[in-house]
């Protein structure tokens, strides 16, 4: 009995042993099913077909309305590799009019995880984009040869005007970055490279839509998943209004045939830029379609950088454009009013010599604007910077707080991509280079004349002019005037003021409308319009001065500030001042009188990049 | 007992019958329809009630299998018993007829054809073969450890079977009854030759599981072996020959120069694991058989050959899986251990099972919603696979239920069998507890990814009329049994 006893007791043992595999299944289970994610996943691709419903991308217009980007639709060759069977190489070639080496050639790029991080077997690939209608027509009419080959319609972009590809940029097909930083994106996806396409891609590109198909074990569509409850509509891009005259882009661009440099055209009353023009641009169609990638790297190889945009990425001495702020720093400090004399014997001669050209001496603020001469403002930094009782760091850091209230030394702000700041030095920076704090007015006195270490861009520049305009005040320059259905950015309705007085504001653009009235700017003077302006001839160790003038008009009520910027062109006379000036003309006016013509065709005409005595660019 | 008390016992029968038992099992069976409805049902048409589909047709079954139930139990206890030996032949002389009278469907030879209606007498061995086993333990005076010829008798009728369903060709349903070997055990078999099976098993998938990476100079699976192959010598110094001396010392042995392994691995100098291991148990083996003098011999000459036993087996392991199995051979047990994944073969259904699972989360996507079932993702869902559709539609909860109400029937039959008087009754139960177990565990250890893919159903879930018949049988005889344990006499 007890050896009976003994035995039952293995119940437990076979119990135990049934309750053990039953824990485990349900750890098991619970591992399977609570505690990872992966077989979700796993799930949805294996049965939902996740067809992705492209949106139209945002159209693009001019301030006046006119269409300046659109859609047209483009058709790309799409495969997935599992249900591809053999097929002709050679009717496949014969349709898509490329040789069988093309054709490997593109079958390896697609396999290749660098250049296509989404490859997979089972998902759809893109082997060849951008079909031409005709390629496209010859395909459709064999592609029941080829099973796992379909095509895929894709909208690309079409440019109404050969202009402004700097302002309007690009698209490109994502990378495997882009998809890393932003999970919107996947692999094949379009995104905004460059210009306002770049940098409203978020509102251009709009929300993509879904629709969720059920496939089963074979492949095979068996309707929407639930009635298509989970569906997502597409959700078009909003359009663009940009602030640019897309005719005013164009002429300024034409104006700059053959000619390195910048045109930057603002409305004060709104900081909207009217114009912005770099030298020498591109055909934004260049950027479209199969021959991308070709005319990129071209763009990029070529040694004028037609890709970077001299009139926000440039950063150049301003020359005399620099002046006007000199005057308004030294009225509002109280080291100059409209009556102080300094002299001027071909130059400031004070231990060094800065050379000036002929006029009075000695003269007062006014007529040194209007001569744009170089010694007025190098005794009124001396005076500012080596003022007694004070320390010359302190004062120079009174001196760089003005101007960066003027928009200069770092970036304004403007609704493109890569801007760059210029750059203004400190005091920190003088005391480092001169190695100690022994410096003085005498050893930095040609940042009085925008040169030395000072450096702005074309648009910075411009800024100044329409801060002048407005006598006061700016808003920061932008190339969007509207996204539909929505504000814009509150910064760009913000108003940025310097603290500087009005009357002296006032001041300087009388000493501005001198210049053209009697002084360097003649050459500005229109009929009927008033115009104010400021030429700058600003040496550079590269080649010739470039060629500079900042301006706006008219006097009263300004319509247009405007920045030219000439790279190694000579004299701001020579060639801002005129391309300055018709461009106000054209933008106030909307042509030019015919007394002009003559000038206008010289400028048109002209090629400086042959006289710049640059050798190596 | 005259015909008026066999008409009082079938009057009183159902008022003696184990309902928890009949309420769970009712529970499984609905459960199951509910299942197999669900894991066949199509989006565009469906119809509960169309006999064309699974689910009508399981209907069918599961209502011709009440009547079945309904009539075990009218019959009298004394039936089975009686009976016992002729329906195993009948069942045996069946399987037999089978093997030549069976067309080949997918290469194996298991299902007669009668029409309409096809049966899988594999299903019915089951009972019958639970029934001459009991009826041999019942025999006068048997005692299964008195006598060699007894075992021998018991693995007679044990394995006729086996051999004859593997030669249908139906391997999983074969290997279902090497799991009464738990009957043998109940009923006095030493522990240890369970035990030997459980750590053979356990050595050769650790074995051949981890061929990487190499732990001194020794692959990481033939480490991990001889590992467990000193824990289980040390355990069984402990418990088995219960000399806490001893053990404590050989234990301070190992655990002493594992660590000076480690030290000189670290130092870049590495002794090779087989080596070490080989010279260790041979060292410590003669401690204890010199230190056991003082005590019973019998035991401490058991564990070390047990010791030496398993460090044989693993070496005939590796010899065989090395150099006597085909390539193709090792490639499916790899696979059936998840070491190599073979998506497209047997490692598909797995994979697409566990993902079908997987998606079901803590809740489940609900009744009829599991895309991965609907759309035909796992094969054989409505069969050997149907576990599936639960795991996907009712979730972590609805698949942990199943188990509970599967592991609370197991665990009842146990009860039922340890409070019957007879060793018919118990050895029969046990036979029930052995099938269910075996079912239960490779069934779904299967879909869950945890064991080799062996095609048998989960009982009274996977579809099919043979299947649930022979649970129905097997368990309504046991309910009939067990309802008359009272009016026993023996």
């Amino acid at each position: 009995m007890r050896k009976d006893y003994n035995l039952s007791k293995r119940r437990y043992v076979i119990g135990g042993f049934l309750c053990l595999i039953v824990a485990i299944y349900i750890i098991r289970l619970f591992s399977l099913q609570v505690s990872d994610d992966k077989y979700k996943e796993n799930a949805d691709s294996n049965a939902f077909l996740r067809k992705i419903i492209y949106p139209a991308r945002g159209l693009v217009y001019d301030r006046n309305g006119r269409l300046v980007v659109f859609n047209q639709p483009a058709y790309d060759v799409m495969l997935i590799p599992r249900d591809v069977k053999d097929f002709d190489t050679t009717a496949l070639c014969d349709a898509l009019e490329m040789t069988k080496e093309q054709l490997a050639e593109k079958w390896i790029d697609m396999k290749n995880p660098r250049k296509n991080p989404g490859y997979s077997t089972y998902t759809p690939q893109k082997l060849i984009s951008h079909l031409s209608q005709e390629d496209y027509g010859r395909l459709q009419e064999k592609l029941y040869m080829f099973p796992g080959f379909f095509i895929q319609k894709r909208m690309v972009r079409q440019y109404a005007y050969n202009a402004a590809a700097n302002v309007l940029g690009n698209i490109r097909e994502v990378s495997g970055a882009d998809v890393e930083r932003d999970r919107y994106y996947r692999s094949g996806d379009y995104t905004g490279d460059l210009g306002v396409e770049k940098s409203y891609e978020k509102a251009l590109r709009g929300k993509k839509g879904v629709e969720i198909l059920m496939k089963d074990a074979h492949g095979r569509i068996k309707g929407k998943y639930e009635n298509g409850i989970h569906d997502e509509a597409p959700v078009s891009g909003r359009n663009l209004t940009l602030s640019l005259d897309i005719e005013l882009q164009k002429y300024g661009e034409q104006l700059m045939q053959n000619k390195i440099g910048a045109i930057v055209a603002i409305e004060p009353a709104t900081g909207e830029v009217l114009a912005l023009v770099t030298s020498p641009n591109y055909d934004p169609s260049l950027l479209v379609g199969k021959e991308r990638g070709k005319n990129y790297k071209a763009l990029v190889a070529d040694k004028y950088k037609p890709l970077y945009d001299r009139a926000i990425q440039g950063a150049y001495p301003p020359g005399s454009t620099f002046k006007p702020t000199q005057g308004l720093i030294f009225l509002q400090e109280g080291i100059i009013n409209l009556k102080t004399m300094y002299p001027c014997y071909h130059g400031y001669i004070n231990g060094l010599r800065v050379g000036c050209h002929g006029h009075g001496s000695p003269l007062s603020l006014l007529p040194a604007l209007q001569t744009s001469c170089n010694a007025f403002f190098c005794w009124g930094f001396k005076n500012m910077i080596d003022k007694r009782g004070t320390k010359v760091a302190e004062q120079f850091e009174k001196w760089k707080t003005y101007l960066v209230q003027m928009g200069y030394g770092y970036k304004l702000g403007i609704d493109l991509p890569g801007e760059s700041r210029g750059f203004l030095p400190n005091a920190e920076y003088y005391s480092k280079s001169f190695r100690g704090p022994r410096w003085s007015a005498n050893s930095v006195i040609s940042v009085s004349i925008g040169q030395g270490e000072v450096l702005a861009t074309p648009l910075q520049i411009a800024n100044l002019g329409a801060t002048i305009a407005n006598r006061g005040f700016f808003y920061t320059p932008h190339v969007v005037k509207a996204v539909a259905d929505t504000v814009i950015d509150a910064k760009y309705r913000e108003k940025h003021q310097p603290k500087i007085k009005k009357e002296y504001y006032d001041d300087v653009a009388q000493g501005m409308r001198m210049a053209v009235l009697g002084g360097t700017c003649r050459a500005a003077n229109l009929p009927g319009i008033e115009v104010c302006g400021k030429t700058g001839t600003a040496q550079n160790p590269h080649g010739k001065d470039h060629s500079v003038f900042m301006g706006f008009a008219p006097y009263h009520n300004p319509k247009i500030a405007i920045a030219v910027f000439v790279e190694n062109a000579g004299f701001g006379a020579t060639f801002g001042v005129p391309i300055g000036s018709l461009m106000m003309e054209k933008y106030l006016t909307g042509t030019i009188s015919a007394a002009r013509k003559g000038l206008e065709e010289r400028m048109l005409n002209s090629n400086t990049i042959l006289t710049s005595g640059v050798t190596k660019h | 007992m005259g015909l008026q008390n066999i008409d009082r016992e079938n009057v009183s029968v159902f008022r003696a019958v184990d309902w928890i038992t009949v309420l769970l099992y009712l529970v499984l069976v609905t459960a199951g329809a509910v299942s197999i409805y669900a894991a066949s049902y199509d989006f565009d048409n469906a119809s509960i009630f169309d006999f064309n589909e699974f689910s009508g047709k399981q209907f069918l079954w599961i209502g011709l299998s009440m009547v079945i139930g309904c009539a075990i139990l009218l019959l009298d206890y004394r039936v089975y018993e009686t009976y016992a030996y002729p329906i195993y032949g009948c069942v045996i002389l069946l399987l037999l007829v089978t093997i030549f009278a069976a067309p080949d469907i997918k290469g194996s030879r298991s299902w007669l054809v009668f029409g309409p209606v096809s049966l899988q007498p594999a299903e019915f061995g089951k009972f019958a073969t639970a029934l001459a086993l009991a009826k041999l333990f019942n025999s006068y005076n048997f005692v299964l450890n008195q006598k060699m010829s007894n075992y021998f008798r018991a693995l007679i009728i044990i394995f006729l079977p086996i051999i004859l369903i593997l030669m249908q060709r139906e391997t999983g349903s074969a290997l279902v009854y090497v799991s009464l070997i738990f009957v043998l055990y109940r009923e006095g078999m030493s522990g240890m030759v369970l035990f030997s099976m459980l750590c053979a098993i356990a050595y050769f998938v650790v074995a051949v599981k981890f061929s990487e990476p190499l732990i001194m100079d020794i692959p990481a699976g033939e480490f991990s072996v001889l590992v467990l192959i000193a824990v289980i010598y040390c355990l069984m110094l402990l418990f088995y020959c219960r000399d806490i001396i001893i053990a404590r010392n050989v234990v301070i042995g190992f655990v002493g120069t594992g660590l000076v392994m480690a030290v000189l691995a670290i130092c870049g100098v590495t002794v090779n694991g087989l080596v070490y291991f080989i010279s260790m148990f041979v060292l410590t083996s003669a401690y204890v058989l010199v230190a056991m003098f003082r005590h019973r011999i019998q035991k401490f000459v058991i564990t070390v050959a047990f010791a030496a036993t398993s460090i044989m087996f693993l070496f005939l392991v590796n010899y065989v899986f090395g150099n006597v199995l085909e390539p193709h051979q090792q490639m499916r047990i790899k696979v059936a251990l998840g070491i190599e994944d073979d998506l497209r073969g047997a490692g598909y259904n797995v994979n697409q099972s566990k993902i079908a699972i997987g998606s079901g989360g803590l809740t489940g996507k609900g009744f009829l919603n599991g895309t991965q079932t609907k759309l035909k993702y796992v094969p054989e869902q409505h069969t050997d696979f149907i576990f599936c559709t639960i795991g996907e539609e009712e979730g972590f909860v609805g698949s942990t239920a199943v188990l509970l109400v599967f592991a609370a029937l197991i665990l009842r039959i146990i009860y039922l069998a340890e409070r019957q008087r007879t060793p018919f009754g118990r050895v029969y139960a046990y036979c029930v507890v052995s099938f269910l177990i075996f079912h239960l565990c490779i069934n779904i250890g299967m879909v869950i990814g945890l064991c080799p893919v062996i095609g048998i159903p989960l009982p009274f879930f996977s579809y099919g009329g043979s299947a649930l018949w022979g649970f129905t049988f097997l368990l309504f005889i046991l309910l009939r049994i067990d309802a008359s344990r009272k009016e026993r006499r023996d």
